[in-house]
């Protein structure tokens, strides 16, 4: 390499030796990385350090104010929440969301199946099944939550229509009488959280729906043909012919959704605020806002905690994810 | 191009600056009621101020009230204006002990005005013997009640526990729910429990209950939570508490069916919103439960506050010294229907105004409220548990045990 580098100084190009300059002996290597640079130094900025910041911030107790006022506390805010009742109840309904929302999936299926024929104005029915997934998480939320209101809600008409009867009152009002009262779910902490899952599954079905609409339609016709003439139909037909064929559509739609499931956070906001009672519709990630954020939260460190154990979790799903992709994308080659 | 862009930013980066930069005479205030009354009042004391100071050049911006809770803590460190409105009590605590609030004890001791007609209020704007705001509003609580239902009863305002209880039962016979509350998002829970407190065991069993220095699960507390049970196990109040805000609690209140409301007198605007006359509705002070116990009431204030990075204090505290006075005072809290902290302002002769002056110039005690008086977890939990209460009183001892364990993490 030395004598190389002595004669490189001449005009002639040696053999073996390529004279041209560093960036032109590599471009094909670095020109990704200079139109990666952009979005990796954003990712950084926007993603990578704020990850290593809230951890570390998670060891320190402080009240989000001053930042010479924070106090190195170790693993002080991960013990207490060891011993913290809401963390708890978080994480359960944490596992609830993941565990329900899952019925996205197969229900999506389902209507996409249904949908997907050659009836006039099938796409106009189609617009209005996916309408729930375009209009934003907060109107949902507040719509259910009406939905659910046990005196003027869809809920309580319904109730009231069998158990209910109207009665004039004391300054001559009308006002009703149920002889059993209707279900007040938003005020039960045994099922205010179904309640919201439940409103939750309502956009995310759309959504699963639409992944499956356009996975059904790269279904291959000779194979469906093919399956009919060995005499699969029904149940068959769709377990051994149809879903296999699914199975991109079905990956990314479950990846969505428990995505979907585990930022939950809008309409929990919406409905009830992480209430009734103690946090009996906490999740993680709202829990975390309310010790942190919000009006009574002045604890960052404790924040940064619960934050830090729901990207723990999500980093279990995440790196199995990751996987996934990377050993499709080696068989793919 | 490239040159045209750098320009381009320099320019809006050297104008940002400009903005940033006040110059002496400038006064930013951020004050946090868009509501048309709160705000009519807000910009009268405002004008007032340019006549009376035609050198300051005051600029306003007027936050959503549920915004500026949390905005005040960014803007507190970053860009902080010369005056903002903020709470007394515990609320102002993480504020002024982390240095972000301007102490302005020497405008207090200068002052004559400060200094002789707010002797009632100093206390709750004093932390560490500092007097860090001045307050230009307050407000009582109390049982805001139907009244054309009570004289159909014939029901006379209870004046104990006793006769509440009865006038409730008389009520319930009558298919009326005695109370209305909305506990979604449950600090209306605390004013109940505060008065239940207050009546039961008086003021300074409030203070140190909220100040740590009592249990949850001590005798006196239970015996709080005992007469809130009383009222509970009746069916003393609206059902459905835990989906409804306050102001949706008002709908049962203006439909009749329900005659009670433990309120703070902000709500008068609702009641008369939702159709209620003058003639149909009254205020009676919580009665008594324990005889002798000193009646203590509730009554917030609203104050303002200099942030520690004011850039033009000098004026900020020209401002607060003018609010102060006793005829801005007035016309304020005639704007907005509140009562005036300074005991030289004249008071509203609005019915509630006058009955509530009458509550609070009597009072043995004021306190704040409870998520004002408890630092600011304790106080979240404590509602909680009250909401919880609510809901199934049976878990009062598993309520009680938490509390105590969120008070030692609090107050250690």
């Amino acid at each position: 390499m030395t004598i190389d580098a002595n004669i490189g100084t001449s005009a002639v190009p040696s053999s073996g030796k390529d004279q041209r300059s560093f960036y032109a002996r590599n471009r094909l290597k670095i020109a990704p990385w200079l139109f990666l640079a952009p979005a990796l130094l954003f990712f950084l900025i926007y993603v990578i350090i704020p990850i290593f910041q809230s951890i570390s911030l998670s060891f320190y107790q402080w009240d989000g104010l001053v930042a010479e006022q924070a106090k190195w506390v170790g693993m002080d805010n991960y013990a207490r929440l060891m011993d913290d009742e809401k963390f708890w109840t978080s994480l359960k309904n944490n596992v609830l969301w993941l565990v329900l929302f899952m019925l996205a999936v197969p229900a999506g299926l389902f209507i996409a199946l249904f949908l997907n024929q050659t009836t006039p104005g099938m796409r106009i029915y189609k617009s209005l099944f996916f309408f729930p997934f375009v209009i934003s998480q907060v109107v949902v939320g507040l719509v259910f939550f009406w939905f659910y209101n046990p005196e003027f809600g869809v809920v309580g008409k319904v109730w009231g229509f069998f158990f209910c009867e109207q009665v004039v009152n004391i300054v001559g009002n009308l006002s009703t009488r149920c002889s059993i009262d209707p279900p007040a779910l938003m005020a039960s902490e045994d099922y205010a959280t179904y309640g919201i899952i439940a409103a939750g599954l309502w956009p995310q079905i759309a959504y699963c729906m639409i992944l499956y609409l356009t996975g059904l339609n790269n279904v291959s016709p000779d194979q469906v043909e093919a399956g009919r003439l060995d005499g699969a139909k029904g149940w068959r037909m769709l377990w051994y012919v149809i879903l296999p064929q699914l199975r991109p559509a079905t990956f990314i739609a479950v990846v969505v959704t428990v995505i979907g499931a585990l930022r939950s956070f809008d309409m929990i906001a919406i409905m009830t605020q992480g209430g009734p009672g103690v946090g009996s519709t906490n999740v993680l990630a709202y829990y975390m806002y309310e010790v942190a954020l919000s009006e009574f939260g002045f604890r960052y460190g404790y924040g940064a905690a619960v934050a830090t154990v729901l990207f723990l979790i999500m980093l279990v799903y995440i790196s199995y994810f990751l996987y996934r992709m990377y050993q499709d994308e080696k068989d793919g080659r | 191009m490239i040159k045209s862009l750098i320009r381009a930013t320099a320019t809006a980066g050297f104008a940002a600056m400009m903005a940033t930069t006040a110059f002496a005479g400038d006064l930013k205030i951020i004050f946090d009621d868009p509501n048309p009354g709160p705000k009519k009042g807000f910009e009268a004391a405002v004008e007032a101020f340019k006549k009376a100071h035609p050198e300051v050049n005051v600029t306003v911006s007027i936050n959503d009230r549920e915004a500026h809770k949390t905005a005040i803590r960014n803007f507190l460190s970053a860009d902080a204006p010369d005056i903002t409105s903020w709470y007394p009590g515990n609320r102002m605590a993480p504020f002024t002990d982390s240095g972000l609030m301007t102490d302005i004890s020497d405008l207090w001791a200068s002052d004559e005005n400060l200094k002789s007609n707010f002797e009632a209020i100093k206390p709750t704007m004093t932390r560490d013997g500092k007097q860090w705001g001045v307050p230009y509003s307050y407000y009582q609580w109390g049982i805001y009640y139907r009244k054309d239902i009570f004289d159909k009863l014939s029901i006379a305002e209870p004046k104990t526990w006793d006769e509440l209880i009865a006038a409730s039962k008389k009520l319930k016979e009558n298919g009326v729910t005695p109370f209305t509350i909305g506990t979604k998002f449950l600090w209306t829970a605390a004013g109940v429990f505060d008065y239940l407190n207050l009546r039961t065991n008086g003021y300074d069993v409030h203070n140190d209950l909220t100040a740590g220095k009592i249990k949850y699960s001590d005798p006196r507390i239970r015996a709080t939570f005992a007469k809130w049970k009383e009222l509970v196990d009746m069916g003393g109040f609206v059902k459905n508490h835990a989906t409804m805000s306050w102001q949706d609690a008002i709908a049962p209140f203006a439909k009749g069916d329900a005659a009670m409301y433990v309120m703070g007198n902000f709500s008068v605007d609702g009641y008369k919103n939702a159709g209620l006359t003058y003639d149909q509705i009254d205020f009676f002070q919580f009665p008594e439960i324990t005889p002798g116990v000193p009646r203590a009431e509730e009554a917030p204030a609203d104050a303002f506050f200099i942030p520690a990075k004011a850039k033009n204090k000098e004026d900020a505290k020209k401002f607060l010294s003018f609010i102060a006075r006793p005829e801005i005072q007035s016309q304020w809290n005639e704007t907005i229907g509140q009562l005036p902290p300074n005991s030289k302002a004249t008071v509203s002769d609005d019915k509630f105004i006058q009955e509530g002056f009458q509550t609070v110039s009597t009072a043995a005690g004021l306190a704040q409220f409870f998520d004002r008086d408890a630092p600011a977890a304790m106080a979240k939990a404590g509602m909680e548990g009250f909401q919880q209460f609510m809901n199934d009183p049976s878990k009062l001892d598993e309520i009680l045990a938490r509390l105590d364990k969120v008070q030692t993490e609090v107050y250690k």
